[in-house]
């Protein structure tokens, strides 16, 4: 299984994976709380693009609406916890089917009456706003004023429900960044994988290949949904409040897919990279310009267009098939 | 021989266009079947019907002894039977060898199962040492080959080619009729072949269809239904004047 996993990967890949996972693993030791916080963003960022990329990446189907997903994980696991003190990890277990259910329900209504390209984008934005407008009005969630976790300084850190010191949500945002790179390039070495690629090159030649389409394109748009979900859970979790203007909002939606079109569609490394960058930058701006007194509200905005605007002139593919190539470590075929 | 495939009185319109008109014929097992005619006599919109792209009008399309007719494209291919584009459509950021792949996934569950039948079919193509080239950095003739293969992998009882000598030079037109001429030879596969190349349906074929407006106006042996009056009149003699 292993052995499949990494076939066809040069040993230099393969080293420089191992030196940044055991660099990613001891980077608490030496960073800050404000590092720290940042590690975080970075890797919720990159997690959440891996699963987008999914869809987009792998099976060519663009949603916009991802927010959707990550609000859907969130408000069910808090809501539970809040009203029935049940965990976090029961909540995922509610949590994903939920998320799987909105994705499915809104794959057969675009993949059923042929919604494709652009068209489809907007049905998964009008669902993602749907739910926004929806939770506004939920009384159960508090509607607009707001879910909030109770709070406190916890000495500790309990895995099991969720409740403690950042360090401990970055290694479980971490933890998820590394299974769900692992986990994509098992789908993409797999049938459903080569079906996806197809699919996204030609929709049309795929089919005449003998691929069932739709049932491909639901399976993408269900895994990504639910993958999704573990980090809206996450979300409610670290930072213990939940606004729908917030989380479902269309902004959230663009945010996730920063990473990976900056680092890369349909790359494994891509989101990853993406979030790196866009995050790493983005707070290095911030810093910057707190630190020299300069008060410019938008400059992050701002930033995340010019970074998107450089990345599609200058490496439309995205930055890491540029790093790939320039470092010798693009795949060799057999 | 029995009929591998036999169409029974199909008819397309397009609004008020007939593409295809009552038409009839049967492919025998095993044979390379051609279908020729001008351009707009409703050689390409035939082929959509059989490989699911269209549903008929009236009239029904069996398939090893099952009517195939308003199947979806993807259940036409389960049935056995592989199709070509007449306008190249690989999976342009793939390699060759994944191209290949997808199409032998389709009745294989392991992707290394699908690799070693990909490979042969690519050495039966001539493209096994262009496996590791995108699908989108190969010529025009390997694109062609390409789209054999990848149909080809889906183990098809039934090829449907749909000019894949055009634009070719003769040279490379002959490299795919003896590809194709040993294929049928080893296999058993039947083809059904649209072509507007003579020189190639002359070296392949069995059997030729003429379609005139959408209808058949001679079907036979190769070398009877290019003496006949009506397809010279139609088809052959026109080509001779320009």
């Amino acid at each position: 299984m292993i052995a499949r996993l990494i076939d066809g990967v040069p040993a230099r890949a393969l080293i420089l994976l191992g030196v940044l996972l055991a660099a990613a693993l001891a980077a608490p030791l030496f960073a800050s709380d404000y590092i720290l916080t940042v590690l975080i963003l970075i890797f919720y960022f990159a997690y959440i693009g891996q699963a987008w990329n999914i869809m987009m990446g792998f099976a060519g189907q663009l949603s916009l609406g991802h927010a959707l997903y990550v609000g859907l994980g969130a408000y069910t696991a808090a809501s539970l916890y809040m009203h029935f003190g049940v965990g976090p990890w029961i909540g995922l277990l509610v949590a994903i089917p939920i998320a799987v259910a909105a994705g499915a329900f809104i794959g057969f209504l675009a993949f059923r009456f042929r919604v494709a390209g652009v068209y489809f984008a907007i049905l998964t934005i009008a669902v993602a706003e749907f739910a926004r407008v929806g939770f506004d009005h939920l009384g159960w969630t508090s509607g607009s004023s707001g879910l909030f976790l109770p709070v406190k300084q916890y000495s500790g850190n309990d895995l099991w429900t969720l409740r403690g010191k950042p360090v401990m949500f970055y290694y479980l945002l971490l933890a998820a960044t590394v299974l769900a790179f692992i986990g994509c390039r098992a789908l993409l070495k797999s049938r459903v994988g080569y079906f996806w690629l197809a699919i996204r090159e030609d929709e049309d030649a795929a089919r005449s290949a003998g691929i069932d389409t739709f049932r491909y394109k639901m399976i993408a748009v269900m895994i990504s949904a639910g993958m999704t979900s573990f980090a809206g859970v996450v979300y409610a979790f670290y930072y213990n409040n939940l606004f729908p203007e917030q989380v479902f909002h269309i902004s959230r939606s663009i945010e996730i897919i920063l990473a990976p079109i900056v680092g890369g569609i349909g790359t494994l490394f891509g989101p990853v990279l993406g979030a790196f960058i866009l995050t790493g930058l983005a707070e290095t701006l911030t810093g910057t310009l707190e630190m020299i007194g300069v008060d410019l509200p938008g400059a992050k905005q701002v930033f995340y267009g010019i970074c998107l605007l450089a990345v599609i002139v200058l490496l439309p593919d995205g930055v890491w098939p540029w790093v790939a190539r320039r470092l010798g470590l693009m795949e060799r075929s057999k | 021989m029995s009929a591998l495939l036999s169409v029974d009185n199909v008819s397309k319109r397009f609004r008020g266009l007939v593409a295809v008109d009552r038409l009839s014929f049967a492919v025998p097992a095993g044979s390379i079947y051609a279908v020729i005619g001008p351009n707009g006599a409703g050689k390409t919109t035939l082929f959509n019907m059989i490989a699911g792209v269209f549903a008929p009008n009236t009239g029904g399309i069996t398939f090893a002894e099952e009517r195939i007719e308003g199947l979806s494209p993807d259940k036409v291919c389960r049935r056995g039977i592989g199709r070509t584009f007449q306008i190249v459509r690989p999976f342009p950021a793939l390699t060759v060898e994944d191209n290949v792949i997808v199409g032998a996934l389709l009745h294989r569950h392991h992707v290394d199962d699908a690799r070693a039948h990909a490979q042969e079919v690519l050495r039966r193509l001539d493209l096994y040492d262009k496996r590791g080239q995108r699908a989108s950095a190969l010529t025009l003739p390997d694109r062609k080959r390409l789209e054999v293969a990848r149909a080809l992998a889906t183990d098809p009882k039934l090829l449907l080619l749909d000019e894949v000598m055009a634009g070719l030079r003769p040279t490379e037109t002959d490299r795919i009729v003896a590809i194709l001429k040993d294929l049928n030879r080893d296999t058993g596969i039947t083809i059904l072949l649209i072509e507007h190349v003579m020189r190639a349906v002359m070296a392949l074929a069995s059997s030729i269809l003429v379609l005139h407006h959408g209808a058949a106006i001679a079907e036979g042996a190769p070398a009877e239904v290019v003496r006949d009056p009506a397809v010279i009149h139609s088809y052959l003699g026109a080509e001779d004047i320009s």
